[in-house]
Parts: C-alpha cells; structure tokens; sequence
C-alpha cells in the first residue's frame, strides 16, 4: 500500500521536504511556486493569491490539503477512560460517528496541544493534532487497556470549506451528507473503498473534511475537480487558512499558544482560561489530566486572557505590543494574530493580555510599511465577542446549497 | 634578578591567558609563564606534519563565553567560531543514526529507529533546555560558599536560589533528580530505542572516568550542551585556524594591554614566605617577583607539584591528592590524502562531511568503560571524529584532510606502561574501529599522531591527561570545585590564586574560568571589576 | 455511605504493621490486609524447609529506639537475639577474618585501626545530622506548613551545626563513590571492600557509582536500637519483630486479615476519593483512610489505576526504577557450619576480598549475566537462636548483591547457574558445607517478585538514590505520603525514607493520616 512517508522506507530519509498523496495536483496548480514548510511537508503558501483563494471559502468553495496532520488511532477496552483523562471535555457523553474539538493538557493544567477527536467505534478513537502527540499519548496509555499507534501515513485528507461545499459533494453522489450535522462522521464508498466524510473544518464556514486512503488520494482530488468547477472550487494554501481561521475565532498552535511540553521559559505555555477556553473544561469529570490545577486557575482566575481585538484604522496590527495607555507606558501583552478582515472590513485579531487589564482599554503599537519606509502608530483596540465571522450556514442541517 | 611584575600567571592555556589580558586591560604588570615553546595549552593548533594544522587537543568549541570574545575584541585578534554540522553514528548492521540541523529532518531520521522517540525528542530537548538556561547564569559567577555568612555569599546564594525559583517548582526537583542521575536512565525517561540513547549519552562520557549507567552522567551530558553558538544553546562550533586561534586571539588581547608571556620557562615553585606569595622559581633557576601568582595549572598538579608542601594548609595537600583528575580520553589526530569513502552513505550525501561515531547500544558504552577499569584502553571505543578541514580550509590543503579523533576511553595507566608498541596498538584500535565502517580508510592515512593520557599529561601538563582538570562530579562542582572552601579562586596564601578549569565552572573552553579569577584578584586588589557579565537568554 | 473502618492498611509488610499500630493506638479502627498467609512482607518468616524457618530480611540495623518505644514493642514480645552482629571479612586463605564492630576493628594494620576510628567519628557526625529526618515527613518548596519549613530549616541548620570544616566534607562526600570514600581513608584492600559493603546494598550501585552510596550508608547508620552502626537480630528471627509489631497493632484493636489480596482500591467517582478496597474474593471494605504499604508501582499502577490520576505523575510513578539488584538464599543444614578463619559462624560474614571483586559482579549483573565470583554477605541465625531450625542443625543466610532483575539468558537457566555459583563460593569459604546441605530455598529479584507482590523485587520498592530521595520520593506530590488522590496514602519503602526494617516509613504515615483525620 501507498503510504504518505513511503520514501523514509529504508536507510535514508529524503532530504527534501515530504510530499503528500495529492501533491501532483497541487504542483500543477501552484503556479506562484511559494511553499511553506508543515510537519516536513511541504505545503503551499498561496496558489496564486490568498485573497481569491479565501474568497473561495466564503463565495464558493476551497480545499485544503490536510495530509500533514498528525492521527492516531487509541484502541481498546479502555480508549474511552483513557481519552476522557487525556482531554478535557466530557468524553463520555460523545456518541459513535461524532467529532469534539478538544485540548489536552500537562498535570499543571497547561495546554500541550489542541485538536478533534473522533469517534470512530464505542472502544475506538482517532485524535487528530497539528503536531506530533505520540509521546504522550503513550504516556497517557500508562495502566490502560488501549493500543495507540500513530495512522498519519495511512489516511491522506481535504478540507473542503466554502457555502457551496454540501452542494459539490451531493452532486458527486454522496447522498445524506445534508444530513450531517457539525461534528458528525459520515461513510460513503469511494473507488471501491470507503471515504469518511467529517462536517468539521478550519474556516468557520460551512464545510467537510474528506479521509481517504492514500490510493485513492488522486482520485478524490480529481472528482472533486472535474465536478467543482461548476461550484466555484478552488485550491487553498496555507496563508488564506489563515485568515480564515482568524475571522472564525480559531486558535493556532505555536501561536495563540506553546506546547507545555515544548516550553523551556516558566509559564510562557497556556492554560484554557488563559485562551478563553473555559466552556470547554469539564469539572463534572471527576479526574483529567490537569484537573487539579485548573481547578485551581478557575477559583482564582487566569494570568493572562486572549482577547478578541478590533482596531482602529486599517492596519493589521500583527506582531504589536499591546499597552494600556495610549501614550504606550504600560505594556500588557502582545498581538497573537492580526490581519485585515476584507468580509468584515475591519482591522481584527487576538490579544494576550495580563487578566488584570483585559477589561481596560487596550491599545496596540503598530509598525508598518510604505515603500520601505517604517512608521508606528497607535490604535485603540477594542474588545470584540464571539468569532468574527461564523455565517448561519455553517450550523445549518441541511445547509442551503449556496 | 628578573624584572618585577604585579601578577604572573603560571600556564598560558587560554584560561591563564583571559585571567592575564583581564589583569593586564585592569593596568596591571603581567607575565605569564609558559613551559612549553609556544601557548594555548589544550587550546592548540599547530603544524605537526608538514602542510597540516592539527587541533590536537580540543577540537571544537560551544562553552567560550560571547560576552568574553567581545570584550576582549578576540575578532580583532584573529577569532571566527563557525558553526558546524550534526554528528552521524554509523552501526554495525549497515544502519546509522544522523543529527540534521533541520528539525523535520532530525524527526523523521529519528522515526525511522522509533516512531515514538521520534516524539519525544522535543520533550527531551525542552526539559535539557531548561536545566542548561539555569546553570547558564552561573557560569560566569564565583560560587557562592555555603557555610559563610558573608553578605556577599549570601548574595550569590539569594541569586542562586532566585534563578532556581524562577524555574518553577515542578522543575526544581526534576533539576534536583537530574543533577545526581545516570545519563542512562535518564534518557530511559524519553526513549525506548537504544541507539537513539546511545547517541545522546555519546556527551555523557567524553572526558569522564564513569560509564553510561554511572550515576552522575546526565550532568556531563548537561555540562556538553550548555554551551552555546549565538545563543543557540547546544550548538557547537569550530574556531578557523584552529582551537589555537582562541589561545592566540587572548594572546592578542593581552598583548594589547601590555602583559607578556615567557615561553619554555617551567615553574618549580611558587615561592611563599610569611604566608604569602612572592614570586614564582622556575626550573633553570631564575626567580620571578610579583606578589600575585595565579596558577592555570589543574588543582592536583599546582598543590602536589610547585608548592610546598610545609606551605599548605594541612588538610589542603591531601585534598589536592585525592582530587579526582582521572586520565581516560585519548586522541588519534589524522592527516588524510583525499577523502575516505564511508560506504553506508550515498556518495555526495551531505553527512558525509559531519562527525562520526560508532555505537549500537548504551552497553557498547558502558563495556568500552569496563576495559578502562580494567586499565586498557577500549577494545571496542567510543570515537568522535571530527572533519574539521572539511569546515575551516586552513587545516590542509584542498584535497587533504585533517580529522581528529577524540576516544573514550583511554586510562592513564596500562598494562606494561604506555611503550611505544602500546601507543601504536592503542592507535591501531582506532583505526580499525573506523576501518569497519570506511575499509579505505587506511589507505588515505598521511601521518597521525596518537595521544595517549601519559602523552597529554607530558606536553600539556594535565595530569593523568584529564581534558576538563577535574572530574565533573558532584563532588567537584560549583563550591565543592575545586575543593570546598577553594570554589572562589582564591588559594590557600595570600596571593595566590586559581584560573583553571580545575575551578568553577569547570573544563571546556569556556574562558569563564579565567575571566572568574581575574574578577576575583581585581575586588582583592580593590580596583574596578572589568570582568563582563553574560547577557542571559 | 458508611465507613467500616478509619483506616485500611494494604499489605501487612513491617511498615504496614508500625501504621496500623501507630494509628490503632491512637484510637483509629484499623484493618490491615495482607495477601499473603504469613504476616511481615519481605521480613516475614516462611519455612523454607520442614523445621527451618528465614526471612529475606535478616538483620536490623536500622530499627530505632523511636520506634521500640512507640509502639511498646517489648512489651509485645520483641527481644533481641543478638544486640550485634560483628562484620566479618572472610578471608579465602583461612587465615583470621577481619573483624568490624561499632568504631573497631581488627586484622588489620593499626594505622588502619587508627584510619577506621577517625572514620567512624566523622561518619557519625553525619549520620547524627540528618537522624532527626529519616523518621520526618519531607518538605516540599511550595508546603509553607510550619512542619515542611520548620523540616527544611532544620534540615539546613544542621548541616551549619556541622562547622565549616565538617559541612564542607559533607557536601562533597554526600556525591562519592563508595571507592573514593574508602580510598580517600585507607589503605587495607580488604577493609575497604568490606566498609562499603553498606554503600552499595540493596541498590543497583558498584563500589566507583557516585551520588547514591553515601545516603545509603547514612541511611543504614539510622537505626539506634542498639546503638550507633550496631547490627542486631530478633529473637526468634524477624517473626520475632513482626509478632509484636502486630501483636502492639492488635492488642490495640486492629484487625488483620491474611490471605486477603487486594484486587482494586474502590475510588468514589463523584469525587475521586478513596473509598475502600476490593478483596480478590470480591468482598469490599470500606475506610476513610486506604494506606498502601504496596510499593508505588503496585499502589498506583495496579491497585488505584491510573485512570483517577494525572498522566506525568504517572509517569513519574512509572519511571521509578525498580528492578532488583539483590538475591536471597537459605540454606539448611546439618551441624554447625564452619567458616575459614572463624572459629564461631555468629557474625555477619561478607565474602568480598577487595572493592573490584564487587565492581566485577556488578559489571556481569549490568549486561543481564550471573557473577560467577559473587559478593555475599551471610549470617547464621541459629547460632543466635535455635528455635529456627531443628535440633543439631542451622540455616544459613545469604543475601546476594548484583544479582539482575532481567537476565540474557533467562531464569529458567541461570537460576541453577546463580545457584551454583552461590554454593561454590561457599564452599571455597567454608569447606565441606555442601556436604551438609539438606535442603535450600533460592530467591531470585523475579521470585522475590511474584512471592512478595514487589514490582522488580526490589528491597527499597526502587532504587534509594539522591534522585529518588527525601522530597523525590518516589516523586514530588507523594513524598509527604499522601498522594493526589484523596484518601490514599503511601507507608511502603517507595515513601520515604525508604526499605530496611526501620517502619519509619509506616509510622510517618500514621502522623501524616491522624494530621488528616484531625
């Protein structure tokens, strides 16, 4: 069989940067020829331009190619004890064919990463991260009945997002998947294998992620393609995600938060109240990893608060510092993300500040560029609820088709 | 009757030399007094075989304190530290196991022995980061003395334990747990996979008379990666020129301020009278007068050699002779005619112009460790081989090449003395040893010198060969190093003085050392302290 | 729901039974159950053979007076056979034994006499400064509870106490090797191997392994029953010590039961608390306080489960080291056993006749191989106390260091070669003792384990080093002997101060669960 990493096989690893299952499509689409690199892989940047390519995701429809993900399969007995003690939402309560975004975190309640966890049988679970979580997911199988190994290189994966995405994979035959609801699993047969179809995705609009074998990984590209066009499908790279995650209110690994395992500084990690979380942490479970301490966090409230920011003007405010004062005195944090939202015409992004300041008023010291030239400038950021951008359609069952 | 300096500093190893240049900048008269014909003392380079540069003693750098090359302009004076290139370990099954400076790389490299090792790797570097950050503060910082009441002990005590506090409280035991453990069972708490452990535990022995299982190992693994190139801690580099060019560009310093160095002069004794230093007698029987008499030379030899015994505390002589200064590396130094093939990797491959070592398994290590107990040499060593004229081209011309090998472990003592036939056998071992991986390798050999413990303890001085002037044993580290009550430079009569790696912080060409000595005489002397701190990360 | 008892002590080990005592006397329902059918865990007594009785744990050099007295041991039957066993160094030539007792010794030069007491005096400075903390609960950094700051001021002020001169040499001498120690202070080849046979035993440590030997030296050095490095025995061997340490539990009201494995700590799971224990014939017993004597290993691992508590504290739990170092024989015999260059076989005999010939079996036990030259240490209780064997005949003693856990070969082959390798020794030490063999019983760290219910058989319940010692013991949050989970403590040598028949371990724990009840 195709596997994803077929070329480490033997005594030497390719030097180059990995390619996934669908990299033959997407080197021929990818005429910019910008890549970035994702878990060794290597992974486009933009196809042609980031706004056109966003744009598919909230006008019409655009994949993303999700291969480099990390996924592994917990199995057995006690899969389901074992992952209601590794995350921190109630495991218990997911039904079979179900998906839960979920964090998992260090015995001090630190965040070590995020990511879904589906449920793919009563013992059986795939958990699905942006980086590698073998390690401690084996110590996470201490004194349990599980078997956890790590199925990266034997599932390849799209993400299909965009309003017109229910309408595409209908037209392609796979009847009932109106019938999904947000975080449902679905199978369908696919070139005489089976094609798992998720509703779950990474822009906050409606969309699917699609998990298929390897083998079949050009094939799937190919229909989507061919009967796509007619959908508005287009492919999407990595900095379009990106700004499309950041409307939805997502978080990003490594950036609106560190790995606790990967933290060398005291405290540069997170924890969930931290990242605004809270909703998430299910005190009703007796025992979690972490429980104990944020327990603890909860009752005397967090250090730090990721807050939601619009600002002033039309600079994207990335990589600023954050102050409390406009004359810049008190500094309180720093921007996570920012950008230029062009559907929400507005400057947005995530702030990490001191908890003691984030109901205060925030303001952001920005740098930015004319023809090489720098100038500062500072805005007033003011605190905004909820995502930026979450369109109805993206709850709705069925969902409308465009 | 020689002139009259204010301070003489005895060995111009490039400790001796940064504790000279900080006096000499301080505007102190300074001789530093060399036995052998040219300076540097481990930190050498020179042309033993015509048309090559030979580091022959250490042969790659990570400790040398930045902020010291700085201040002492050693730029200026001739010192570039390149960055090199991971270390491959071939195995006996054709396999081998590389270190790539890619990240993506490293991981699937290391997947390829075990999936989850492959994971952990980043566990295992965050918590040596942090044990390597903390210690970092105190490298260049005298020891704090735990039974004084000194404000100023107190101080460094209060700063000690403010740097430990601030690593939380979690860590500090794990640090605690650290500190004493065996690097093989700490690195049993990361990986399953015993080549991927005997790789990282190479570290954990190099210049160590303990093997992988010996308790006290994980430190001297800590003590190899807590240097840095730039701030990138953990990375190592090579001086071009040579380890030398570290000694000379200190030279050039010292120079700059006036001191000066005497060569081919040996120190018989440092002369004491009414309890104090007055000078050095050297072994052609020339006296040398400065009431400050700093000595580079490791702690064994400058208490049990070039001073009185009648002029020692009593407990002092018989600390100095159970200080544990063990002989057990060795070193094979290579001229090569062309480039020998290593037949595990694809020709062109970029590893081939990285390091190289041979293990399987930690219990490889630990047998090369129970033939040095036995006092032979390692049937089956440990080597580091290091292509350094692949990196710095001033070691040979194009086309030839100079690789130094480092082994462990070598005693300092054998079965029939080191004769010529053993020193020949003992390099012989070596050869073959790569030869089982490059069978050409032979057959490129130009010239190479073998350097046994008995030969390091002759030129350079070391006793019994010991690269870092003391084992790095807990019982010799921080205020208990060299000896405890002796951990702030200070000797056992006025005006004497220690600037060793015998001292705090310990071996490795650090310079922090000598930098720490310098601060030390200058509050003596009550002048300004020059000496710079480390700007921490 | 309602509680049975206070407290439900799991596994009737000697700590088990000092907690039980120590709580039932202070009026707390107790129950300790043990699986076992004899009472005492590694220091209980079986009959190996018809009418020859041992236990693994032989001598007490660490009980304390504290302890004696506490629990009113004597007045429950407790005596000592022997208040001293002197070391003796056998000598495979037959020429006298070196001879080590208290602060003396003989067969050697007098420069060696004058180099030992010298020794003994600074020996016992150290062990007098950290006495008091062997039988504490250790702080922790974040405890700012009088009892952890008050330990750890304590803890400093005594090392100050030491003068400059003498807490120099402990800071420096707590990290040597046991080789550096003994070639720092003397120069007789045989004494030294014989001194540091207490650095090492038990641990998986040699004579050149750093940090670890001299806490566990000191460690031995805790006991004062009988005075400073003195070497008792129970009469009536260790069941002599075990009787009235559960005769003083029970007399007070304790309940022990026998034959009752545990097969699962009940946790409530509305709260995560403990609750009681599930036996192995399934009958449930409810405490408010579930006390493992179980090493850690056992208490979280199989006992508690994991599921209840964080993953790297379980890891931590999970990577303490565990395997055994050490192997146990007993011999019974006919007659008197007669040992070269002793006229009477009352002492403590080590077979060691210089430190590298422990260093070499060590080495072999480090691969996964049998020693064929092994270090032993024997002692011939019957000569002390005849009631453990028929009349006119002796059980010999032996404990075996550096005797792996995991072996190449596998123990279906080499428990025969360990075997022989045993008898042969002995024989080349006692000539003419094969012959007088009659039946022997050998327990290798595997047979400890399944017999004992220890994870890798293990004296200590894990290694007893710098790393896994004090507040690291077995790991940060269970070093106070009470644990993450609510109403689960430890009282087992995997808490500190570690193994060695000391029950300081178990009556700490006993202070922590009444602290708790209050």
């Amino acid at each position: 069989m195709l596997t994803i990493d077929a070329k480490d096989q033997g005594n030497h690893i390719d030097l180059r940067l990995q390619q996934s299952p669908f990299f033959p499509r997407i080197k021929e689409l990818c005429l910019s020829e910008q890549w970035t690199e994702w878990n060794g892989y290597q992974t486009p940047t933009y196809f042609l331009d980031s706004y056109i390519e966003y744009y598919a995701t909230r006008n019409t429809c655009a994949v993303f190619d999700v291969s480099p993900m990390k996924k592994y399969i917990i199995e057995g007995p006690d899969a389901e004890v074992m992952m209601n003690r590794l995350t921190v939402r109630d495991v218990r309560k997911q039904k079979v064919g179900r998906v839960t975004y979920t964090v998992w975190c260090t015995d001090e309640g630190r965040i070590i990463d995020d990511g879904t966890l589906f449920r793919l049988a009563e013992d059986k679970f795939m958990l699905c991260a942006a980086d590698p979580n073998l390690d401690w997911l084996e110590l996470g199988a201490i004194g349990m009945d599980v078997t956890v190994y790590e199925n990266s290189y034997d599932m390849a994966a799209l993400a299909l997002q965009g309003p017109t995405s229910c309408a595409l994979l209908k037209k392609l035959g796979f009847t009932g998947i109106e019938n999904a609801k947000p975080f449902d699993i679905m199978y369908f047969p696919f070139e005489g294998g089976e094609l798992m179809i998720s509703r779950t995705g990474f822009t906050g609009d409606l969309g699917y992620e699609l998990w298929v074998d390897p083998n079949d990984a050009l094939a799937l590209w190919d229909a989507l393609f061919s009967t796509g066009f007619e959908y508005g499908i287009r492919a999407m790279g990595d900095e379009s995600l990106d700004m499309a995650r950041i409307e939805a209110g997502l978080l990003a690994p490594a950036v609106e938060f560190n790995s606790a395992l990967h933290t060398v500084e005291f405290r540069h990690d997170q924890t969930p109240f931290e990242l605004g979380l809270d909703w998430m942490v299910n005190f009703k479970k007796p025992s979690f990893s972490g429980r104990e301490a944020l327990l603890k966090e909860k009752e005397q409230g967090p250090k730090w608060k990721l807050v939601k920011l619009d600002f002033e003007g039309q600079k994207s405010a990335q990589g600023s510092l954050l102050y409390a004062d406009r004359k810049c005195t008190k500094e309180i944090g720093y921007v996570t993300s920012g950008m230029w939202s062009s559907v929400v015409k507005a400057s947005i992004g995530y702030g990490f500040v001191k908890a003691e300041y984030a109901d205060g008023p925030i303001f952001a010291e920005i740098y930015y560029q004319k023809e090489m030239r720098w100038y500062q400038k500072v805005v007033e950021g003011r605190k905004h609820e909820g995502a930026f951008w979450w369109p109805d359609r993206a709850r709705q069952t069925p969902p409308a088709d465009t | 009757m020689t002139k009259k300096y204010d301070a003489i500093v005895i060995g111009a190893g490039h400790n001796g030399l940064t504790t000279a240049a900080y006096l000499a900048k301080s505007g102190l008269d300074v001789l530093v007094v060399e036995k052998n014909d040219y300076i540097g003392g481990a930190a050498v380079s020179r042309e033993l075989h015509d048309g090559w540069i030979y580091s022959n003693c250490s042969y790659v750098c990570s400790l040398l304190r930045q902020s010291i090359h700085r201040d002492l302009n050693l730029t200026k004076h001739g010192l570039m530290i390149v960055p090199y290139m991971g270390t491959t370990n071939f195995t006996r099954n054709g396999d081998y196991l590389a270190e790539y400076p890619d990240e993506a790389m490293q991981y699937r490299e290391v997947r390829r022995h075990s999936k989850r090792d492959a994971d952990a790797m980043h566990r295992y570097y965050t918590d040596l980061m942090k044990y390597a950050k903390v210690i970092r503060h105190f490298l260049l910082r005298t020891p704090a003395d735990p039974t004084s009441f000194k404000p100023r002990d107190l101080q460094e005590m209060a700063f000690m334990a403010k740097k430990f506090m601030g690593m939380g409280e979690r860590d500090i035991y794990e640090f605690m747990r650290f500190m004493t453990m065996s690097a093989a069972d700490f690195l049993a708490e990361y990986f399953e996979n015993d080549l991927i452990k005997a790789f990282y535990a190479t570290s954990s022995i190099i210049g160590t008379a303990l093997g992988v299982y010996s308790p006290g190992t994980a430190y001297v693994l800590l003590h190899h990666v807590m240097g840095d190139v730039d701030g990138a801690v953990g990375a190592w580099g090579l001086a071009r020129g040579g380890m030398g060019s570290i000694s000379k560009a200190i030279h050039g310093a010292l120079q700059e301020h006036g001191g000066e160095v005497m060569l081919e002069a040996e120190v018989d004794t440092i002369i004491v009278k009414g309890g104090k230093t007055k000078g050095v007698a050297l072994t052609n029987g020339s006296v040398i007068e400065a009431p400050i008499v700093v000595s580079n030379l490791d702690p064994k030899r400058t208490f049990t050699k070039i001073m009185n015994k009648e002029d020692l505390p009593e407990d002092l002589y018989k600390k100095a002779k159970d200080f544990k200064i063990r002989g057990s590396s060795g070193k094979v130094n290579i001229a090569l005619k062309g480039m020998p093939d290593f037949p595990t990797l694809p020709k062109g491959h970029m590893l081939r112009n990285g390091s190289m070592q041979f293990l399987d398994s930690l219990e490889r290590m630990e047998r090369a460790y129970d033939d040095w107990k036995h006092n032979r040499w390692s049937q089956d060593p440990f080597i580091e081989m290091t292509q350094s004229s692949v990196w710095d081209p001033t070691h040979a011309a194009p086309g030839n090449y100079f690789v130094s090998c480092f082994i462990q472990y070598c005693p300092r003592e054998v079965e029939g003395g080191w004769t010529e036939e053993n020193k020949q056998a003992f390099g012989k071992t070596i050869i073959d040893q790569i030869s089982n991986y490059s069978p050409n390798f032979k057959d490129h050999i130009e010239h190479m010198e073998i350097r046994t413990p008995y030969d390091i303890e002759k030129e350079v001085g070391l006793t019994e060969g010991n690269i870092f002037q003391g084992e790095l044993t807990i019982d010799q580290l921080m205020f208990n190093r060299p000896f405890p009550g002796y951990s702030q430079y200070r000797g056992p009569v006025k005006g004497m003085y220690m600037s060793g790696s015998g001292t705090h912080p310990g071996g490795g060409v650090s310079a922090a050392c000598g930098a720490n000595a310098a601060r030390e005489i200058l509050m003596d002397l009550k002048r300004p302290n020059i000496v710079p701190e480390d700007e921490n990360d | 729901m309602s509680k049975q008892y206070d407290a439900l002590v799991i596994g009737a080990g000697h700590n088990g039974l000092a907690c039980a005592a120590k709580l039932a006397r202070a009026g707390k329902k107790v129950m300790v159950v043990e699986a076992n059918a004899e009472l005492g865990g590694l220091a209980a007594t079986t009959e190996f053979a018809e009418g020859f009785k041992a236990s693994v744990a032989h001598t007490l050099p660490q009980l304390t007076d504290k302890l004696v007295k506490d629990l009113e041991l004597h007045k429950h039957g407790f005596s000592f056979a022997s208040e001293h066993l002197e070391t003796l160094g056998l000598k495979e030539d037959g020429s006298d034994a070196l001879r080590v007792t208290g602060d003396t010794v003989t067969g050697v030069s007098q420069d060696q006499v004058d180099a030992y007491k010298r020794y003994s005096a600074q020996m016992q400075k150290f062990a007098k400064a950290i006495a008091a903390f062997w039988q504490k609960k250790p702080p922790m950094i974040g405890d700012k509870s009088w009892a952890s700051v008050s330990t750890g001021i304590q803890f400093g002020l005594n090392l100050r106490l030491l003068g400059k001169t003498d807490m120099r040499e402990f800071t420096r001498m707590i990290a040597l090797p046991a080789q550096d120690v003994m070639d720092e202070q003397f120069e007789d080849e045989h004494l030294k191997a014989v001194l540091a046979w207490d650095y090492t035993m038990g641990n998986k440590l040699a004579p050149r392994s750093p940090n670890n030997a001299m806490i566990n030296w000191l460690y031995r050095l805790a006991g004062d029953a009988s005075g400073f490095n003195k070497l008792p025995i129970a009469k009536g061997g260790m069941k002599g010590l075990i009787d009235a340490l559960a005769a003083s539990a029970t007399s007070a009201g304790a309940v022990i039961k026998t034959n009752a494995a545990v097969k699962k700590v009940v946790v409530d799971e509305e709260t995560a608390t403990a609750v009681g224990v599930e036996l192995a014939d399934g009958e449930v017993v409810h405490a408010k306080a579930i006390i493992s004597n179980a090493d850690p290993k056992t208490s979280f691992i199989k006992l508690l489960g994991t599921r209840y508590i964080d993953i790297q504290f379980t890891h931590r739990i999970n990577r303490t080291r565990t395997d055994g170092q050490t192997a146990k024989m007993h011999i019974a015999i006919k007659g008197e056993p007669k040992f070269n260059g002793v006229s009477r076989a009352d002492g403590r005999m080590i077979i060691a006749p210089k430190m590298s010939y422990i260093e070499n079996a060590f080495d072999s036990s480090k691969y996964g191989e049998i020693a064929q030259d092994p270090a032993m240490e024997i002692v011939v209780p019957t000569m002390h106390d005849a009631s453990l064997a028929p009349e006119g005949h002796h059980v010999i003693s032996i404990t075996i260091p550096n005797v792996p856990y995991k072996v190449k070969a596998g123990w279906e082959t080499e428990k025969a070669n360990l075997q022989s390798a045993i008898l042969n020794k002995l024989e080349a030490y006692a000539p003419g003792i094969k012959d007088q063999i009659v039946a022997s019983d050998l327990l290798t760290p595997v047979d400890l384990e399944s017999r004992y219910n220890v994870t890798g058989g293990h004296w200590h319940h894990g290694e007893l080093a710098l790393d896994a010692w004090w507040m690291n013991r077995p790991t940060y949050e269970a070093s106070q002997y009470k644990t993450p989970i609510d109403g689960f403590y430890l009282c087992g040598a995997g808490a500190h101060p570690g193994g060695g028949v000391m029950g300081a371990a178990g009556s700490n724990a006993a202070d922590v669960v009444l602290a708790a009840s209050k």
